[in-house]
Formats: structure tokens, C-alpha cells, sequence
């Protein structure tokens, strides 16, 4: 279920844009696609400006990637309309194609060519002259740092190289709007900040659009303008990142409780300066105006249940408390995932953002 | 904290992506077919190894019956085709095609403005000439043999066109299996419909030496017509009626195998 009133309005978003005046690249109107019984994506609309790092993001399952086939033209959806720089994905797509550079989930790569050879096709394909396909060649090489590997078989390269020739694909016929599905899925740390740097760099420095799912929330907090979360198939909430936690509060208390969960929910409610509180297993989410002078009051609280307290953490919200505000689910629990006919991969969950602490609480208590 | 060495900024040449044509696109298809075939030798050269095989063989086996009973027979002329057809029949780049599905390339191409039927057309393109290229060694045993071409140059060229035709009338069956079910061993077992075409014709022995079962069944299987044609070219010479009987024979075969997998190429390309 959409919460429009969950949904703050970002500083960068294109709140007042229109399909029609050239600052949109993508849109999005009631878009669903469903699979026999079940629906991928339902009623989603969506707004990207042009010139934006929007982040998509949600668990395995909850129609992210669906909603890029559609957008790219490798589906069609079942009810509603999307445009992509200006062209309807469905009546238009080859007009889409054109102006589109995709890099899906799975790596799409012939593994007996080599990387030049893919390129070079690529290239053609997009009706590149044979001068323009080897000075980008040459870019292109340099930009996703892949050197002499490109003239290897790619069934040679490591996971890490199938990722960035996977990107440099998508990039040969510099497109207006770039669709990076789960990027850094399967990469090491260190690959992974390279493509960050990558994306950060075309946003930069030409102006591309970039249109990027991921269920790592730190992807999404370090790299977009703007944050679209979507549960479901449906769009739960949106904003930049800043906004968006701030919308669960100043800061968060977890609480972590051996006892009756309710019971200690009731207590905290009670204690002024809090403004909600989640609970989940044993773990209690507590948002908080204040974090340093609140989380004293709750400790207390409890100490007047029954439940016993074994730990109390102080720290900022996270996009995935956002997320667990709004579906009850968090992000990087593996309870969230739901079935999406195009998610093909099962990620893991546990890279999700490790939040930072302010303080541990019980250590302030002693 | 990790430190990673990031590469300074580089800026890309803007360009722009041009609309291409529908044979500039089965061109860069086909190129890309073509070039994978010397990394694929196992798709090419044991068919024509198991060609050379039966040519041999079946020489050694028959020619002695066959030229003791009719008058001025050359039945090493006669075989050949027979063993070009073995050769080149099933040599395709459907495989490939499967595997581009399973890659996930298949969706790569189809992100880009290039044209659908291109991605067919092109590996075809590159059939025939993997096809006739095949043809060759097979011809050059067979003029190291003695086969001389009654229809001279002309005749030889026109032969190797229409077995690489009937080659790319029989890979569309391979095409369509390939592109409905996107499964590499369904597309092997497309050869097994070749045994009944090959081998209830006269393959090893005149038409009218089968046994009158068999050349009823002959006279409806079409590869008998090719065959005819084939040896009408290297034995007889230029007969109007033996060429345009191979040829519609492989244009009627063409007629279903191509609605086939044209159907099956819409089914896996379009926005579903």
C-alpha cells in the first residue's frame, strides 16, 4: 500500500517536473505487470529528473528488477504507461533503446568474444562509425579499467572484469539514462567503491541519468539524489536519503529484550521525547528526537517491567529503519523477500549498512 | 578504512547512436557468427569428419555392386552428394543461440535498437557460408576420387549453392527448437529429423533400385529431389527439370522450417 504522506519531498527531486518540458527522463503512471497469479509491480509511479542518481531500492523480490525490463523495453507491463527520455517504452522502444544503456543483474556477456569484440559489436549495433567505436574503445578501457584483458576471451575474466565490461556495454553509445540493476551485487569492497566512483563520475561529469536498484543501503545513501523505496511492487516511500530518515526521527534506540515485547513496547511509548516504537522479535525500535536524553527515561521505563533488558544502542536511522517503519519488514532481513519473477539472483543480505553508533548505551548506563 | 587506487578523471567523446539498417545489422550479426566459429571447431568439423567417413566406406562397401550392374555408372558421383548432405545437414549456429539465451546476451542484443530479425537473419548468413565452406573438402575428395562435373565450373558453384541452402532450410528447424525452448539438447536432438529425410531416399542406391515401398516413400521426402539435382549436375550436366525440382524441394522445406522458427523468434523477442 503507497503511503503518500511517508513520502517526503526531495530537495533535488523533480516534484513540480513534467513529462513533457524535457527535464524528465523518466516516468512512470500506474505501471503493474503481473505473472499469472502474481503481481511484480503494482500501480508504481515514478518521476526521475534528468541529471538524477535515483536509487531503487528494496529486498530480492519486491519488483525492482521488473520494473527495469519494463522500463527498458524487455517487458511490457500489463496496465499503466512509463517514458523514457521521452519515449514511451512500449509504442516507441526503439527510440528508448537508443537513448538507454543498460547493465542488468545478470552479467550479459557472450563469454567467447573477447571484450573488444563485444564492444566493437555494441558500437555497430548502435550505428557508431568504425573511428568513433575505437576512440571509445580506448575510453572505455581506460574508464572501466580493464586494459590488455580486453582483447582475452571474457570467459577469462573474473566476476569483478564480467562487471565492468557488463557496464562498458552499457556505455559505448553514451546513452542519456543509464539502468544499473543491483551493480555491486557479487562484488568485493573494493570493486564495489570503484563503480560507485564510476557512477558518481558520469553523473558528474556527463550529466547522465541514472536509474539504479540495490538492496545494499549503503549503495543507495552514498550514491543517490534521490531514494525510491518499493515493497511489494508498489512504491512505499520516497525522498533523498536525508529526508527519508528523517522522517523516522533525529535518532534511534534499539532495544533488545528477553520478555514480553508488548508489554515493553507500552512502557516506551510512555516516556516522553519518543516518538514511535517498533517492535520486531526482540529487538524494540525506538525513534527518538533526542537519542542522549531519552534513552535514560527508557532504560528506566523497563526497569519497571518484567522484561529484562540486555542491551540498548544509541545510534542515527538507517534506510532501513525507514523501511521497517513503513512495512514492518527490514530491508537486510532475509523475512522481507518476497517473489519477483525477474530477480533471478539470491543476494546476500548481510552486506546491508552496519549503522553507525553514537554510543553503546548500556556502556553509557554503567 | 580500504584504500583503492581510482583511475583520474577521464571524459568521454560524446557521440551519438545513428539509426542502422536492416543489412547493416545482419552484417554485424553474421560477423559476429563467423568470427566464433573457428573458437567452436567442435560444431564443424566432426560432421564432416562423419562425411568423409560414409563417402569412403560406402564407396569401398557398394561401388564394386552397383558399377558391376549398371552400364557406365560412376558411383563415386553418385555418393558424394549424399555424403555433402551428411555433412552439412544440422551445422548451425542454433547452439550458439541457445547459449546467448542462457548467457543472458540474448537480452544484451535486444537492449539495443538493432533490428529482431537481424539476430536471426545473421546467424543464418553466416550458416550458409560455414555450409558451403563445408562443402569443399568433401568436393576435393571426391575430384581426387575422379568425379569430373559434367556442368563444368558453373555446375560446381551451383552445387555447393544449393547444399547450403537445403543446409540453412534444415538449421531453421534448429532455430525454431532453439529460440522455443532455449534448451541446448533439445537443439542437438533436431538432427534426429534428419535420419528418416537421409535415409529413406536414395541415398546409397538409385531410386529405382529401392524396393517399391521405399520409393513411394522416397518419391514424398524431399531430399530425394535434392539429391537428384545435386547428381544431376555432377552426371548428367544442366537439367532444367533435375535443378528446379532440388530447388523447390529445398524452398517447400524452407516454406515451413522458416514460418517455424519466425514464430518462435517473435515469441522470444518481443515485449511480453
Amino acid at each position: 500500500m503507497t503511503q503518500p504522506t511517508t513520502t517526503p519531498s526531495g530537495g533535488s527531486g523533480p516534484d513540480h517536473a513534467h513529462d513533457d518540458d524535457g527535464s524528465v527522463a523518466i516516468s512512470a503512471r500506474g505501471l503493474s505487470r503481473t505473472f499469472d497469479e502474481t503481481t511484480a509491480v503494482d500501480g508504481l509511479d515514478l518521476t526521475v529528473a534528468r541529471g538524477e542518481i535515483y536509487g531503487f531500492l528494496g529486498p530480492n523480490g519486491a519488483g525492482k528488477s521488473t520494473t527495469v525490463r519494463i522500463l527498458c523495453t524487455l517487458l511490457a507491463p500489463t496496465a499503466g504507461r512509463a517514458t523514457v527520455a521521452g519515449h514511451d517504452v512500449v509504442t516507441e522502444p526503439n527510440a528508448v533503446r537508443s537513448r538507454i544503456g543498460v547493465a542488468l543483474q545478470e552479467i550479459a556477456l557472450d563469454p567467447k568474444q573477447t571484450g573488444t569484440e563485444l564492444l566493437r559489436l555494441q558500437g555497430r549495433l548502435y550505428g557508431l562509425h568504425k573511428s568513433e567505436i575505437e576512440v571509445r574503445l580506448r575510453e572505455l578501457a581506460e574508464l572501466v579499467d580493464l586494459g590488455a584483458a580486453l582483447d582475452r576471451p571474457i570467459d577469462t575474466y573474473s566476476g569483478g572484469m564480467k562487471r565492468r565490461l557488463d557496464l562498458a556495454a552499457a556505455l559505448v553509445h553514451n546513452p542519456d539514462v543509464l539502468f544499473l540493476d543491483e551493480p555491486t551485487t557479487g562484488l568485493d569492497p573494493a570493486s564495489r567503491l570503484r563503480v560507485w566512483e564510476e557512477v558518481r563520475r558520469l553523473n558528474e561529469h556527463l550529466g547522465m541519468t541514472i536509474f539504479m536498484t540495490t538492496q545494499y543501503l549503503e549503495e543507495a545513501d552514498e550514491l543517490a539524489d534521490r531514494v525510491g523505496i518499493i515493497d511489494g511492487g508498489r512504491l512505499v516511500a520516497e525522498g533523498t536519503p536525508d529526508d527519508l530518515k528523517r522522517s523516522v526521527g533525529q535518532d534511534v534506540i534499539v532495544v533488545r529484550i528477553d520478555g514480553d515485547a508488548d508489554q515493553a513496547a507500552d512502557a516506551i511509548r510512555r516516556v516522553p521525547g519518543v516518538d514511535a516504537v517498533e517492535p520486531r522479535h526482540d529487538e524494540l525500535i525506538v525513534s527518538v528526537g533526542q537519542g542522549a536524553s531519552t534513552i535514560g527515561p527508557v532504560a528506566v521505563a523497563l526497569a519497571d517491567t518484567s522484561v529484562v533488558l540486555r542491551d540498548l544502542t544509541l545510534r542515527t536511522p538507517t534506510l532501513d529503519d525507514v523501511y521497517l517503519q513503513l512495512t514492518g519488514n527490514r530491508i537486510s532481513g532475509g523475512d522481507a523477500a518476497r517473489f519477483d519473477p525477474s530477480d533471478t539472483t539470491s543476494d546476500d543480505p548481510t552486506h546491508a549498512r552496519q549503522p553507525d553508533d553514537h554510543a553503546d548505551a548500556m556502556e553509557a548506563l554503567r | 578504512m580500504t584504500t583503492i587506487d581510482i583511475p583520474p578523471t577521464i571524459d568521454l567523446t560524446p557521440v551519438r547512436p545513428r539509426p542502422t539498417g536492416f543489412l547493416q545489422d545482419t552484417v554485424s550479426i553474421a560477423g559476429r557468427a563467423l568470427r566464433a566459429v573457428p573458437k567452436d571447431l567442435s560444431a564443424v568439423i566432426p560432421p564432416v569428419l562423419i562425411a568423409f567417413f560414409f563417402f569412403i566406406v560406402n564407396i569401398a562397401t557398394l561401388k564394386g555392386l552397383t558399377q558391376g550392374s549398371i552400364a557406365g555408372f560412376d558411383y563415386t558421383a553418385f555418393e558424394m552428394p549424399t555424403a555433402i548432405l551428411l555433412g552439412v545437414t544440422g551445422v548451425s549456429r542454433a547452439p550458439a543461440l541457445v547459449l546467448d539465451v542462457q548467457d543472458g546476451y540474448l537480452d544484451r542484443l535486444l537492449l539495443t535498437p538493432v533490428r529482431r530479425l537481424s539476430i536471426l537473419v545473421g546467424h543464418m548468413v553466416a550458416d550458409v557460408v560455414v555450409a558451403a565452406v563445408l562443402t569443399l573438402p568433401i568436393l576435393i575428395v571426391g575430384f581426387i576420387l575422379g568425379v569430373r562435373f559434367e556442368s563444368g565450373p558453373l555446375g560446381v558453384l551451383v552445387f555447393i549453392a544449393l547444399a547450403a541452402f537445403w543446409s540453412l532450410a534444415f538449421a531453421a528447424f534448429g532455430y525454431a527448437i532453439a529460440l522455443k525452448t532455449g534448451n541446448p539438447a533439445a537443439v542437438q536432438s533436431s538432427f534426429l529429423l534428419f535420419f528418416p529425410f537421409l535415409f529413406l531416399t536414395s541415398s546409397y542406391v538409385p531410386r529405382e533400385q529401392l524396393t517399391p515401398w521405399l520409393q513411394h516413400v522416397a518419391a514424398w521426402n524431399p531430399v530425394t529431389y535434392i539429391l537428384e539435382g545435386l547428381r544431376s549436375l555432377a552426371m548428367v550436366g544442366w537439367n532444367a527439370s533435375d535443378i528446379g525440382q532440388a530447388a523447390l524441394a529445398i524452398a517447400l522445406v524452407a516454406v515451413l522450417s522458416f514460418a517455424m522458427c519466425f514464430k518462435a523468434l517473435d515469441g522470444r523477442v518481443k515485449q511480453k
